[in-house]
């Protein structure tokens, strides 16, 4: 075997409470296309990011093209043709395509950027790698799938020869999908190597030559994908045969409790993201709303939770919600554990306690005054219950683990008098022992007659909880499925848009 | 004569808030709160005076005020940029600092609480800072547009860890756009003690927030916060020249131009966007 | 975890004094003194007797409550630089409410009519930056620093134009309410211009400690200041919040101006406030926002700024002015420093 373009070795890296690697390792030869697979907090971006020097690792060595460069800096990767495209985009909205490529390596011309070599230098690159995009445009008019392509520019103007990518089709459309591969293709071809983050089997099995499979943050095992099936790879990921059939009460459709027709948000740009949208949520019911991110998941959300408006109607028990302030909805018995929890489900600096009771401070008040004796109370009954570990209530949540914090957030929003939780993404970034738990306490709120609505990136999950399935496309309910009827494969050709709309049961 | 007169006074009005709202301008604009400015301003114009004092010559004078200018600047720089202080604070402290090391200096140099004595200065339309004054906005428009560190300023200004992730050192990028900001505003404050051939007690008398509200009116951009520098300079002409006549309150005509970038901070008049990064660490 | 919190509470303020020791010794030194005699000198003028205890109490007086007022909004997360002029403000009220109350009312309704002129004039004039964040997301620092210009020229114009007496910047003398000295009951203060307020004060930081962490509105307060999405999340309104956290401010600093006013001079007088708005930041800074810490830091910088007057004999008294700058300035620095360092020795490896 050549030189390997990178091996990294035994590391270790540790944030605050989690232990993010413990002696993970990479091998990846030069001109493959090596995908990096493991679930949600395996540790797969950590590793990469060391890898592009953005942080140093606590211990450990990494080599690239045989040359050991443990701990470099952004530049020196940056340099060597290292260079990572990322999950969430670094692209400065205010500059224009071809700025936003040049910057940090800019053409000049005496004192004066060069513009026109900037724009034919885009161009040039945009010819040869099959990625089209105008080097004119402001990056805030792109759409994501263009801001995309503009980070994979950025990477090839530097000349990368080693392309980290993390996670980049979260946000894109199956022709985007598609096209992406045809881009990585071309530039295996050029005599790159690169290396994919996933956790999507399909995506895997589709591009990579190789897989390192990655779990609690070690390295497991190593792939040949030729040679191995999607379900090897499951098992690999999870550590134990995945029984995606998990055999449960069939329930028994209650009567309706959220009722939302003919649903229209815009989105933060103004863009239309929901084009009418019909569902209803019963007693006794998970409904998982499946989907590739950004296809009007967070719109549907914030036009439920209260955080933004909408044209149509939205009835929970006959009651409709659009004049309703969050603190009303919430006494109406809505109850939410929201997509992005360190900035909208709790307050970091706020301890276990205090966390625990927003959102219910007229029952823990009297006349303006807290009850800290109530609090107190409040508070070693739900650690109890929910298993919340540092159990000492006063500690502040930003020491938690992901896991534990959101079982915070589970505890309160579940100890409500509600009729209808809103879960979105409730496992993100949560530990596999916490992963079971929230999901039984779902599975715990369905059985008591609620109605739940579960909106995850995780088909997994989707399938393993939900009695019926909507897949959202294109901000419409492209398919209703009940439980039975959905599979991955069913729910992905709907999902990329392949198959057409149907409405079963 | 008239209009010559009052376009002349204007000007000489204007000049310290040009070089001030220009260094409002690149500092803020690499995402580090100017807050400072009155504290360039008088830190400057009393550098000029004492620099202009000990080597008998305005243009030392010059040197003084950019050099105390440039001084107050590296402290900004060495809280908030090395030691990540909250930039409001460190911008209260530093116009604290400057009022009372001048005075204390003052003191200690030319043994007086109110005024230095007189020192070689500048006259009328010969005064170069004058001059700096009116061409450094589309000066600095040009640099900010076209040339290699305007484009890493404005990124750095909007998206700090998109330009670091490219290899920018925004620290260094920060560095130099405070320190040019405090000496800009430094020769800013040059031109008025040099202009008045003395150092008076808190000469600078709010001028560094009206360049901060040129700043923030003309939206962050250079020739917008020229624009606004000339019409609060003119404002202050015609409460000078009403002040005979006393047909409105001097006060009231003062206040324009802070009631103005109040406006501008609504947003009631047009969204006025900061850099996305302003204030961040 | 405790041992953490007690270093990040207390590291900051001693780099502070050491800061201010060594540049004081560096600016004695320069202007040809004997650091130990200066030094001696500001100890022995505010500390060493009662007439220096009684002025430092006076100047903590005014302190306390312009701190209070930026602690408070900045627990919600705003930025007050507007305490000058809402303390101008509040004195202005009060010295305006006196002159219009008859000479014969009764001592306590007078006072209480002039309470709550102070304290309606200061949140008034918060309650422009208050409201402009709340509804169009206007930035409270440039909305407070715009304040301060248009309040202190406006006052400036109403007692210069209207109501002053003549020859000086000051209106006529208040009949009743005035609040009466320290010495009248303690004759050893004779002389200082402390006064019975700094009771009030403290009731007031007392007060606000209770608001802030014990009650409901406290609770939300304090949501919106550390993470505004969670806190909307949780149903709070943050800008009633905000609008009503600025109020709150307002009026603390507002009640400062009663201390110049009825305490010591029974009048109000144009550019009373000198500065006690801006110093107000640093105290609540130093404080680290916390009502006591507030109290504590006062009376530092109260003891500075007339210790300034004692040693005016040695060395200029702008020299304490330097000093309080460059404290605020180290804390401003020595806050940050110390968490990431702490931090990172939590993490283990460094």
């Amino acid at each position: 075997m050549t030189t390997l373009a990178i091996q990294m070795t035994g590391i270790d890296k540790r944030f605050a409470a989690v232990q993010a690697n413990r002696g993970a390792s990479l091998e990846v030869a030069k001109g493959e296309i090596h995908a990096l697979m493991g679930e949600n907090g395996a540790g797969k971006s950590t590793l990469v990011k060391i890898l592009a020097g953005l942080q140093p690792p606590d211990a450990g060595q990494f080599f690239v093209d045989g040359r050991e460069v443990t701990g470099w800096t952004t530049p020196q990767a940056l340099t060597a043709g290292v260079a990572m495209v990322h999950q969430h985009f670094m692209l400065v909205p205010t500059l224009t395509v071809a700025e936003n490529v040049v910057l940090g390596r800019e053409p000049t011309h005496g004192l004066r950027l060069d513009r026109q070599a900037a724009v034919q230098a885009v161009r040039d690159l945009c010819q040869s790698s099959g990625l089209q995009v105008d080097p004119n445009r402001l990056v805030a008019d792109l759409s994501v799938g263009e801001a995309q392509r503009v980070e994979i520019l950025k990477v090839l103007y530097r000349g990368a020869q080693v392309l980290l990518l993390d996670e980049p089709t979260a946000v894109l459309s199956p022709p985007e999908v598609a096209e992406l591969w045809g881009v990585l293709r071309r530039l295996q071809q050029g005599g790159a190597t690169i290396v994919l983050i996933s956790h999507k089997l399909d995506e895997v099995m589709a591009i990579s030559q190789r897989v390192t499979v990655m779990r609690q943050g070690q390295t497991v095992q190593v792939l040949d994908t030729a040679q191995t099936t999607a379900a090897e790879l499951a098992r690999a990921m999870v550590g134990r045969d995945v029984d995606l059939d998990v055999q449960r009460p069939e329930n028994q459709a209650g009567k309706p409790l959220l009722r939302v027709t003919q649903l229209q948000v815009q989105g933060s740009r103004g863009q239309p993201a929901l084009l009418g949208l019909d569902l209803t949520i019963h007693a006794g019911e998970i409904l998982g709303i499946a989907g590739v991110e950004g296809n009007g998941q967070s719109e549907l959300l914030d036009a439920l939770a209260g955080l933004r408006p909408y044209q149509g109607s939205i009835k929970l028990a006959d009651q409709e919600l659009a004049t309703l302030s969050l603190s009303q909805r919430t006494q109406a018995g809505l109850a939410h554990v929201p997509e992005d929890r360190h900035q909208r489900a709790l307050i970091l600096d706020y301890s276990v306690a205090d966390n625990l009771i927003l959102g219910k401070l007229a029952e823990f008040s009297r006349r303006g005054v807290l009850d800290q004796r109530a609090i107190a109370a409040h508070a070693a009954e739900l650690i109890a219950e929910y298993d919340i570990r540092p159990t000492d209530p006063q500690v502040p949540v930003r020491g938690l683990s992901g896991g534990n914090q959101q079982k915070v957030v589970l505890a309160r929003e579940l100890s409500r008098s509600f009729k209808v939780l809103l879960a979105a993404q409730p496992t993100r970034g949560v530990d596999v022992g916490a992963i079971e738990f929230i999901h039984a306490r779902l599975r715990q709120a369905r059985a008591q007659g609620k109605g739940v609505l579960l909106v995850s990136s995780e088909l997994r999950e989707i399938l393993t909880l939900s009695d019926r399935i909507a897949v959202l496309y294109r901000g419409r309910i492209v398919a209703m499925l009940p439980r039975a009827q959905a599979s991955e494969s069913v729910l992905g050709a709907y999902m990329t848009g392949a198959a057409q709309a149907v409405t079963h049961g | 004569m008239m209009l010559l007169l009052f376009l002349w006074q204007t000007l000489r009005i204007a000049a310290p808030y040009l070089l001030a709202a220009a260094g409002g301008v690149v500092a803020e604009r690499a995402g580090v709160v100017s807050l400072t400015l009155e504290s360039f301003l008088l830190s400057g114009a009393f550098g000029a005076v004492a620099a202009s004092h000990w080597g008998q010559s305005a243009w030392i004078g010059v040197l003084g005020g950019l050099g105390a200018g440039l001084f107050f600047g590296a402290l900004h720089a060495l809280a908030t940029v090395r030691f990540k202080a909250d930039q409001i604070v460190s911008g209260v402290a530093l116009n604290l600092l400057a009022v009372g090391l001048t005075r204390f200096l003052l003191q200690m140099g030319f043994d007086s609480s109110s005024n230095s004595p007189r020192v070689p200065g500048f006259e009328g339309l010969g005064h170069p800072l004058l001059w700096l004054g009116l061409l450094i906005m589309p000066v600095l428009a040009w640099t900010l547009a076209h040339t290699r560190y305007g484009l890493r300023l404005r990124a750095v200004g909007e998206h700090p860890q998109a330009a670091e992730s490219l290899g920018i050192s925004v620290a260094k990028v920060r560095w130099v756009a405070v320190l040019a900001s405090g000496g800009l505003a430094g020769l800013g404050g040059a031109f008025l003690s040099l202009d008045q051939h003395q150092f008076t007690d808190q000469m600078s008398a709010g001028r560094g927030f009206i360049a901060l509200a040129a700043v923030i009116s003309g939206r962050w951009q250079p020739m917008r916060a020229g624009v606004a520098c000339l019409l609060f300079a003119a404002a202050e002409t015609l409460q000078i020249q009403l002040q005979a006549a006393a047909a409105i309150p001097t006060q009231f005509l003062a206040m324009i131009p802070y009631a103005l970038t109040l406006i501008a901070v609504a947003g009631v008049v047009g969204r006025s966007r900061p850099p996305a990064a302003l204030g961040r660490a | 975890m405790a041992r953490t919190a007690w270093i990040e509470m207390l590291f900051p303020p001693l780099v502070a004094l050491l800061v201010a020791l060594v540049a004081g010794d560096l600016l004695i030194l320069a202007y040809g003194q004997n650091p130990a005699a200066v030094w001696h000198l500001l100890v022995d003028g505010t500390w060493g007797n009662f007439y220096g205890i009684g002025q430092v109490l006076y100047k903590a007086t005014t302190l306390c409550f312009t701190g209070l007022s930026v602690a408070i909004a900045l627990r919600a997360g705003l930025f007050n630089v507007g305490a000058e002029g809402q303390l101008a403000a509040g004195g202005f009220g009060a010295g305006l409410a006196g002159l219009l109350l008859p000479a014969t009312m009764p001592w306590f309704f007078a006072f209480m009519l002039m309470f709550l002129a102070a304290a309606l004039c200061g949140s008034a004039v918060a309650a422009v930056p208050g409201v402009l964040k709340a509804r169009f997301g206007a930035h409270e620092v440039i909305a407070t620093i715009m304040m301060n210009f248009m309040v202190l020229a406006l006052l400036n114009y109403l007692v210069a134009a209207h109501l002053h007496t003549p020859e000086t910047l000051h209106t006529q003398s208040i009949a009743s309410g005035l609040v009466p000295r320290l010495s009248v009951l303690l004759p050893v203060f004779h002389g200082s211009a402390a006064n019975w307020l700094i009771v009030l004060a403290i009731l007031a930081a007392l007060l606000v400690g209770v608001v802030l962490f014990a009650s409901r509105f406290g609770f939300e307060l304090r949501a919106v200041g550390l993470q505004v999405g969670a806190a909307e999340n949780a149903g709070i309104s943050v800008g009633s919040t905000w609008i009503r956290a600025m109020l709150l401010a307002g009026a603390l600093a507002g009640l400062g101006g009663l201390n110049f006013v009825l305490g010591y001079k029974g009048f109000y007088e144009d550019g009373f406030a000198g500065g006690a708005g801006f110093l107000g930041i640093a105290v609540a800074l130093v404080g680290r926002n916390h009502p006591l810490g507030v109290v504590i830091s006062a009376l530092c910088f109260a003891t500075l700024s007339q210790g300034g007057l004692a040693i005016h004999a040695l060395v200029p008294k702008q020299m304490v002015e330097v000093l309080q700058a460059l404290v605020i300035l180290a804390v401003a620095m020595a806050v940050p420093e110390v968490r990431t360092r702490l931090a990172r020795s939590v993490r283990g490896k460094p």
